[in-house]
């Protein structure tokens, strides 16, 4: 690590390829992989919330434009993140798969022979055998053996030996979770250019088709063939809300279901579902989310001349959660244009400082607060336009007015009648196919599967060796711990293999009597 | 039983837990004030350690014992065994009186954390001895506890549906469980911090004198103790993360969101990974890595409080504003 670069190219490579893959520069990439996600969560972020990242902006004219500039709003894509997280995985493949390659002739090799002074080794026994060296050395081994043991036998002469090993399970668990740790990243590759996701808002009653013109929102990866999405289509029958009416927590959200009949292509017969939070519809591969609902208050239009111009139930947004909703209705084709402002609330109350607000999430009490506006809605200016805001730039205020359901107001210039018939609700819905999200989750079990292995698994030796002295034969026993996270239990995992031997041995009736420890010859 | 008992049956085992936990703490902290300079269970248990064998454990256990340190140890450790169940009784009522798993907001999740770290600590001390850590894991559930029944208490009611899953029962759970280990692992890291300076100053083989470092295990021992409780505890963050993340796809349609619930969950996972790593690097594995421990363990906090409170995020369950 400390070794300075060498001069000639090919030699600078090695070395800067040697350095990428050390561990110590994996430490590094991951303590900033840590600091670079960080800003995402403190920033507002435009993958989460684009209005929030505007206003920040606007608030910090200095360093909103400097920290936009940098990537701050689009932490987890920005440039610095991605390098981050490409170098620790260059680095993680560098790593890896060469040692793939070594794990793999590591388990076919056989373990090493006896070293020669076994009684160096902390826990050590002898013992004094009865039988032969051949029925010992194969007693042994057939206990290791037994106990999943990688076992080879030495040469027979004295000393003859027994070499086992055991716990290569603990390197491939560990392959097994950096390599799971790369599916996981690929995984959400695939997820970002294959998989697609809109927001829709139904009303009760109204139904959806799976087409790209039918969402509010729609946002898919390079490789989606937009235009041909799945032909499914669904209808909400039926929305409920419930929310806390006790004290404690009074107003907070208890239960929705949105009741659906769905059919997964148009020819299809039409099938029914449940959709709650937590429970969404599955239809051909895309899930059916149900994320949001409110109120769609019921207007009915006329103008001077009595002619109908409007009659439609109209999404509110709510802003509060309370529901306060508010929303807009355009006519362009009364004479003059008109639009309404309009305020839902659907228990409501009046206080001096908040004004207009709704004090309980379900509709107690509904009201309508309306402000009626005529003049250009500068709908043909050409520039989209949300139909959640009114442009009211060269609009000119008719009036203000509050409503009850059923109630009519006339508007103060003659120009019409607006007349609050009712609500409706509505449920917003995300739809999402995501077709990495199963081989991320299978790669995530994977990775917690080969984590525990590596973890937990403790890769030992044991040797057995077989002595004749004296005219006695004695065997001696030792292991080593070659890796083990527990260092502190090593000992007694090292004594029960060994006593496995042991207890083998003398199962065989092959102990005589437990040799006193002494110096190898 | 009316609902109304309930409650009070929860709050009333929740403050004897703590009055006991209190009592314990006072016994633990004797236990330091009255210690032999180095205190026998210390000894036995390095003896046990260095033995190996479960034969010297027996041995050690029936050896008369008269040292008032260790006598308080014992007297610290049966109050908090005492506490536990205690506490373990609040959880399990508040769960009933809500009708639900109790970790449904911030108070509900900070007992059940509690919880977590006695937990965590009697079960390894089932395993190893620590009584000599009992004072350094009885002060933060103290804390805990005490701040869980002040700013935090809620009264109980029922989940938002968006917490209506069983995956979230798990993930919590997994994340409680951590939360003891995260804590008692840092604990013992600072205390490795601690007795490492001690011993350097000292030429080797000899022991501290400090009134704490005298009477904690060595530093080399701290270590291993960390690293167990961390090896056990990363996989199982692992899954509490990745279990928050199948809750999440059910709910909102993505299974990762960069939210900064999700976004600090994931940097104390990176950070514990470092801690790992540098385990097995060289010129890493001894402060460097408590250092990490001890690290992770304040991302960690950051997660459980800082992002409740502060951030907007999806997650804002915490239910202490209304
Ligand atoms: C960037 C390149 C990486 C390299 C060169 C690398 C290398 C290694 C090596 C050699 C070990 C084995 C340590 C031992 O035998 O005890 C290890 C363990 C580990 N690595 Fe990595 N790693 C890399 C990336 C990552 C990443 C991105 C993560 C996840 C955040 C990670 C998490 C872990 C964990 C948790 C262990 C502990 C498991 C064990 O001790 O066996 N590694 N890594």
């Amino acid at each position: 690590m400390s070794a300075l670069p060498p001069i000639s190219n090919s030699g600078l490579l090695r070395w800067a390829w040697r350095q990428l893959t050390s561990m110590k520069t994996a430490l590094i990439l991951l303590f900033l992989l840590a600091l670079a996600s960080i800003p995402g969560s403190l920033l507002p972020q435009r993958g989460i919330d684009p209005i929030k990242v505007r206003a920040y902006i606007t608030e910090n004219p200095t360093w909103g434009p400097i920290l936009d500039r940098l990537g701050f709003f689009d932490g987890y894509s920005s440039p610095w993140f991605s390098a981050v997280y490409l170098l620790l995985f260059v680095s993680l493949i560098g790593c890896v798969l060469p040692r793939v390659g070594v794990h793999y002739r590591a388990m076919r090799s056989a373990p090493p022979r006896a070293p020669r002074m076994l009684q160096r080794m902390a826990g050590t026994r002898s013992l004094e055998v009865t039988g032969s060296t051949d029925e010992v050395l194969l007693t042994a081994q057939a206990s290791l053996r037994a106990a999943r043991w990688r076992v080879v036998t030495g040469p027979q002469e004295d000393p003859s030996w027994v070499a086992a090993e055991k716990g290569y399970l603990r390197e491939t668990g560990n392959l097994i979770f950096h390599l799971s740790l790369l599916v996981v990243l690929v995984s959400i590759a695939v997820g970002g250019l294959f998989g697609w996701k809109g927001n829709v808002i139904v009303r009760e009653g109204s139904g959806f088709s799976n087409t790209l013109t039918q969402y509010d929102a729609w946002g898919g990866g390079r490789f989606v063939n937009a235009e041909n999405l799945a032909p499914f289509s669904f209808t909400l029958d039926k929305f409920t809300a419930d929310f806390e009416r006790g004290t404690v927590q009074r107003g907070a959200p208890r239960a929705f279901e949105a009741e659906v009949s769905f059919r997964p292509d148009p020819s299809a017969a039409v099938q029914h579902a449940l959709i709650e939070v937590n429970e969404p519809l599955v239809i051909d591969g895309a899930k059916v989310f149900l994320v949001g609902h409110g109120y769609a208050p019921r207007i009915k239009v006329t103008d001077k001349t009595g002619a109908v111009v409007f009659d439609d139930a109209v999404p509110f947004l709510p802003q509060d959660g309370n529901f306060t909703s508010t929303g807009v209705v355009k006519i362009p084709d009364s004479t003059p244009a008109l639009g309404i402002q309009g305020l839902f609330l659907p228990t409501a109350a009046l206080d001096a400082v908040r004004g207009p607000h709704s004090i309980f999430p379900s509709p107690d009490d509904p009201a309508l607060f309306m402000s009626a506006w005529k003049g250009d809605l500068g709908l043909d200016s050409g520039t989209p336009q949300s139909v959640y805001r009114l442009v009211t730039d060269k609009m000119e205020q008719i009036g203000l007015e509050q409503l009850k359901p059923g109630e009519s107001w006339t508007l103060p210039d003659g120009s019409g009648t607006v007349r609050f018939e009712g609500y409706e609700r509505w449920a917003s819905f995300q739809i999402a196919a995501d077709p990495g999200k199963e081989f991320a989750l299978f790669a995530a079990a994977a990775a917690i599967l080969g984590l525990m292995m590596s973890l937990f698994i403790r890769r030992r030796r044991v040797w057995v060796k077989v002595l004749e002295r004296d005219g006695v034969t004695v065997v001696q026993l030792a292991g080593i711990m070659r890796t083990s996270t527990f260092e502190d239990d090593d000992i007694g995992v090292l004594a029960e293999d060994l006593d496995l031997v042991e207890h083998a041995l003398a199962a065989a009736g092959l102990v005589r009597a437990e040799a006193p420890p002494e110096e190898e010859s | 039983m009316n609902p109304e008992s309930l409650a009070q049956l929860s709050n009333m085992a929740i403050y004897s837990s703590m009055l006991t936990l209190a009592m314990a703490m006072v016994a633990f902290a004797a236990s330091f004030a009255n210690g032999q300079r180095r205190s026998a269970l210390v000894v036995a248990q390095e003896s046990t350690m260095s033995a190996g064998g479960t034969a010297v454990l027996t041995k050690q256990k029936s050896k008369p014992t008269e040292e008032p340190g260790r006598r308080a140890a014992n007297i610290g450790l049966s109050l908090t065994w005492l506490a536990f169940i205690l506490l373990l009784a609040g959880v399990v009522l508040r769960g009933i009186w809500a009708g639900r798993a109790p970790w449904g907001n911030m108070y509900e999740f900070s007992i059940t954390a509690a919880l977590g770290i006695l937990g965590v600590y009697l079960f390894m001390n089932l395993r190893v001895d620590l009584r000599w850590l009992g004072l350094f894991i009885v002060i933060p559930v103290l804390l805990t506890l005490g701040m869980a029944v002040t700013v935090l208490y809620t009264e109980a009611a029922q989940l938002v549906p968006a917490l209506k899953s069983y995956w979230l029962v798990i993930h919590v759970l997994a994340a409680i469980i951590c939360s003891g280990a995260f804590t008692l692992a840092a604990a013992t890291a600072g205390l490795s911090l601690i007795r490492d300076r001690a011993e350097r100053k000292l030429p080797p083989g000899t022991s501290p004198t400090g009134p704490l470092s005298s009477r904690i295990p060595d530093a080399e021992r701290l270590r291993t103790i960390t690293n167990r409780v961390l090896a056990f505890a990363f996989p199982l963050w692992t899954f509490a993360v990745v279990a928050g993340a199948i809750w999440a796809e059910n709910a909102w349609g993505r299974y990762w969101g960069w939210d900064p619930k999700e976004t600090w969950a994931f940097i104390t996972w990176v950070v514990y990974a470092a801690y790992l790593h540098a385990r097995s690097t060289a010129g890493w594995r001894k402060n460097k890595a408590s250092w990490i421990a001890l690290a992770g363990w304040v991302v960690f906090l950051i997660n459980y409080f800082g992002v409740n409170f502060l951030a907007s995020s999806l997650h804002s369950y915490a239910g202490v504003s209304s």
